[in-house]
């Protein structure tokens, strides 16, 4: 039986983020990931033979640079060049957007461009005060430290600076929907669109459901290349972006054990001392930090009994059944959408074409069908990386919405029919596209759940909505990283910030771990 | 599916009935002569069937049957169900035997006492839980990983107490053979027309006493052969002012009378640890986790207890229920719950809640201030508390081996 002082549970990109932090400090750490590489969500996988795409996340946003900094990453190895957004509409043409969240517009009326500048002026304003909560433990009522009073203190008045009528905006905003915000300041349905498809996916809401403007602001809370809202698609993939992160905690000696999945956490009289492997090895530790859903990782790994009664109910009550499925298309050649030029393709490609349409594909989903008119992000990684697909050839990966994960008919049968209503929406935009395909996968959220252990296939660990957020992250006794049981911590996107390509959540539960222990030893 | 009105009402018989009669009811309204009911979890029960003072002295002085069928009753089986029982409760089940009962109390997440309850151990992995309020759904939540089941079985089962100095006399008279072997907190399982009365030496008095369960359909017979055979061993049928009295005197608590229970309590301040209602004596740090274990060693290692439950002696022969203590007359500490005059101590007593360190580490200059009502005029009396130990009264009788033949 070997000893650590940490083991990580899952080598998603949280977990080895954590493992990077973690054995920076001193300790030694052990992550332990079921699969036989790290990255999770985070991987580029060969879905057709000579064919590879990003498993599940395909834009990088919001990798954190405090993440890059600290883990040293060497950022050439990933990173690519910012690429645009475009809002895409078959009949007019796109709204193409450049720089970090359309810094500048190119496709619109000069008025809609001024129009567009003052929303994005005030979003990123306002996200920029939430943008400090990221990194930080979200504060508790009854338990806020004088350190946390003064940043929530300089928080306030980080808003006031900017004047009364901007600390009024924001209260105003916060928790509004996204469809009255684009009727606010915009009049043009692409990007109207294109904010209510960028502010709901991923989650269970449409535009027009009350609080949906969150969604957006954490998007922007995000930065890449030194610009907020900015995004690019990883050379090699998001596995490059995973390896480097992998390599980072390497470097600071972390150890990863592949192709060992955990059966059990171990306790001894309420403390976490190590885990059961499946294979039957137990291995013991001083910490036990999870990576992996916060409701696995106390209903299913921790022994029946070990948490009390009204923190399980609680964790039943976690919404967390995803409603995005991954597209991936191997195709023969480049296809050409209608009015894009090759070098923005490049680019995210948005299929969202009105407020309207995206409210119309939400609708179905609460009843546990799928979009009959499905909104999408679509990224063609290959034409800005050739080793992706094969020469001439070309490879597609799209975000689709909404595929619920209960879909009432069941998936065996919705799939075909869901593919072929996502393929006959493309080919409205790429109209040659159908005769390319060479192979197509198609991962709704009970197949992402299968493929990367991810309860309800939601990469957010848990839907990312008001309730569920701050102090409610995953749930009000377990925010904060800690659990009940002392020495197992959560860090993976179901607590706080959330999800998304950020390793945020895994860096503030390090932290934590870190700062926890050392106020611990001055005891 | 659509049901009419009248179909629906027909389902559903409780608005009709609002309060439900026990197995016994027949027998308690023949001998009722007080028409003094109350509801007691949606059951009717009497205060008393007949004068007060006879039905206490029935306790102290011969045999008395008090009607337990009311108290919400649980049947827990399974493989899991040690394990369950484990992680529930606040004491240790897997120290307890086969055939035997202990008296236990169940907390939330926070560690505030949902309730307390007495746990029959009636086989390797069957047991019947008996307390106040009704608990199902956390039953089976706390059940989610437990190879058990639960199920509620208050309706099905009937109970009688039947507590006094003769009553082992009248069970031996009524032919339980072998029940003499019963021990303090044993159960054991008798023959009753062709099926089995489950008989346990407990009870809330702290008398020789024993407390008998049978299926319903047994009650009305059950009852028949009791009163046949204490027919000269002076046994007479109770409500519950009398039990009331016996256990003051026994110092034991009642759920929602000496402190709110942590479901029904509307007010934060007043949920409690079970440190602070003298509960602390069952808590096992050492068995695994059970609810509300972190936050009563959090509380106990922080010291944010609050209160204690303390017995109190009080001067003169006023009972002062429910009166205010004060220390050194002064300031407010405390309340008292329940308070009698006792028969059998001879002394005025009481149980109080109070604020620590008074009761704890104070416990001198205790005063209670009772407002005696008579004839429309207030009397107010100072009065000096002294804490001493419960149970008030101890009678060598409750656990004399075997029991007396009186």
């Amino acid at each position: 039986m070997t000893s650590f002082d940490t083991i990580i549970i899952g080598a998603g990109h949280n977990g080895v983020v954590a493992a990077g932090f973690l054995a920076k400090s001193g300790r030694k750490v052990l992550v332990l990931e079921a699969a036989d590489t790290a990255g999770g969500g985070a991987r580029t996988v060969e879905f057709a033979p000579g064919f590879r795409a990003s498993g599940l996340a395909h834009v990088v946003n919001r990798l954190h640079p405090q993440v890059m900094s600290s883990l040293k990453l060497d950022r050439t190895l990933f990173e690519g060049e910012a690429v645009p957004t475009l809002a895409l509409d078959a009949q007019r043409g796109p709204a193409v957007l450049h720089g970090g969240y359309g810094e500048t517009l190119e496709g619109v009326s000069e008025t809609e461009a001024g129009a567009f500048a003052a929303m994005r002026k005030k979003l990123l304003l306002q996200a920029g005060v939430l943008k400090s909560f990221l990194t930080r433990k979200p504060p508790r009522p009854g338990d806020i430290g004088l350190g946390d009073a003064l940043q929530l203190g300089l928080t306030g008045l980080s808003l006031l600076r900017h004047g009364r009528q901007e600390a009024r905006d924001f209260a105003r905003m916060l928790l509004m929907n996204v469809a009255d915000i684009a009727d606010e300041y915009l009049t043009d349905d692409r990007l109207k669109g294109l904010i209510a498809f960028d502010a709901t996916l991923g989650i269970h809401l449409g535009p027009r459901s009350p609080t949906s403007l969150l969604g957006l602001f954490y998007r922007l809370t995000g930065e890449v290349l030194g610009q907020a809202g900015g995004q690019y698609l990883p050379k090699g993939g998001m596995g490059t972006l995973a390896r480097a992160l992998e390599t980072a905690a390497i470097a600071a000696g972390a150890r990863l054990r592949f192709s060992s999945p955990v059966a059990q956490i171990l306790t001894e009289k309420g403390s976490a001392i190590g885990v059961v492997l499946k294979n039957g090895e137990e291995l013991r530790a001083t910490e036990v930090v999870s990576a992996i859903h916060p409701v696995t990782t106390l209903q299913t790994f921790l022994p029946a009994g070990e948490i009390d009664t009204g923190l399980s109910r609680s964790l039943r009550h976690i919404r967390s059944k995803g409603n995005v499925a991954k597209l991936h298309l191997a195709l023969d050649r480049v296809p050409v959408f209608t009015g894009v030029s090759l070098k923005d393709q490049r680019g995210r490609l948005v299929i969202a074409p009105s407020v309207d349409h995206v409210e119309n594909a939400f609708n179905p989903a609460k009843y546990g069908a799928f979009s009959a008119d499905p909104v999408m992000e679509i990224t063609l990684p290959s034409m800005g990386d050739l080793s992706l697909a094969p020469p001439g050839a070309c490879v597609l990966s799209a975000l689709v919405q909404y595929a619920p994960y209960d879909l009432k008919e069941g998936w065996e049968n919705g799939k075909p029919r869901f593919l072929e209503t996502i393929l006959s929406t493309i080919e409205r935009y790429a109209p040659d596209i159908r005769s390319s395909i060479v192979a197509a996968e198609l991962l709704v959220p009970p197949d992402i759940e299968a493929r990367y252990r991810l309860p309800g296939g939601h990469w957010h660990h848990g839907e990312l909505q008001a309730d569920q957020l701050l102090i409610n992250r995953p749930t009000f006794a377990l925010s904060g990283y800690e659990t009940p049981v002392e020495g197992l911590y959560l860090c993976s996107a179901g607590s706080h910030p959330g999800g998304g390509l950020s390793g945020v959540p895994g860096m503030n539960a390090a932290r934590h771990i870190i700062a926890a222990s050392k106020a611990r030893s001055r005891r | 599916m659509t049901l009419d009105l009248a179909t629906r009402k027909a389902a559903q018989p409780h608005f009709h009935t609002l309060l439900l009669e026990s197995p016994f009811h027949e027998r308690l309204a023949a001998l009722d002569k007080t028409n003094d009911w109350y509801g007691w979890a949606g059951h009717k029960a009497p205060h008393a069937l007949d004068d007060e003072e006879l039905e206490y002295f029935a306790i102290r002085s011969t045999a008395a049957v008090f009607d337990i069928s009311p108290m919400t009753k649980y049947r827990i089986t399974g493989p899991g169900a040690v394990a369950f029982l484990d992680r529930l409760t606040v004491r240790n089940v897997a120290k307890l035997g086969i055939n035997r009962v202990h008296y236990t109390a169940w907390c939330d997440d926070h560690g505030h006492v949902l309730d307390d309850g007495t746990l029959f151990r009636l086989g390797e992995s069957e047991f019947r839980l008996c307390c106040q309020e009704r608990h199902l759904p956390w039953l089976l939540d706390s059940a989610e990983g437990f190879a058990v089941d639960i199920r509620e079985e208050t309706g099905e089962v009937a109970g009688l107490a039947l507590q006094g100095p003769t009553s082992y006399a009248i069970l031996k008279e009524a032919g339980f053979a072998g029940v003499e072997a019963l021990k303090p907190f044993q159960i054991g399982g008798f023959a009753h027309e062709g099926c089995t009365v489950t008989i346990s030496r407990t009870g809330f008095t702290g008398d020789l006493g024993y407390e008998l369960f049978v299926p319903r359909a047994l009650a009305l017979s059950l009852w028949d052969r009791l009163f046949e055979a204490g027919k000269f061993l002076g046994i007479r049928a109770i409500g519950y002012t009398a039990l009331n009295r016996a256990r003051i005197e026994a110092g034991f608590i009642v759920a929602n009378a000496d402190f709110m229970t942590a479901e029904t309590a509307l007010r934060g301040n007043r949920l409690r640890l079970p440190d602070e209602i003298g509960l602390d004596w069952m808590i096992d740090l050492e068995k695994p986790n059970f609810n509300g274990r972190r936050a009563i060693m959090a509380a106990r290692a922080g010291k944010t207890l609050k209160h204690i439950l303390v017995g109190m002696e009080i001067d003169g022969n006023v009972p002062p229920e429910h009166a205010l203590v004060y220390h050194n007359k002064r300031r407010e500490v405390g309340i008292v719950t329940a308070a009698i005059w006792s028969p059998l101590a001879k002394r005025n007593i009481a149980i109080a809640s109070l604020e620590r360190p008074y009761g704890e580490r104070i416990q001198d200059g205790l005063w209670v201030e009772i407002y005696a009502l008579r004839e429309l005029q207030y009397q107010k009396l100072m009065k000096r508390a002294r804490i001493v130990p419960r149970p008030f009264v101890t009678l060598a009788r409750r656990s004399a081996n075997p029991p007396g033949l009186f």
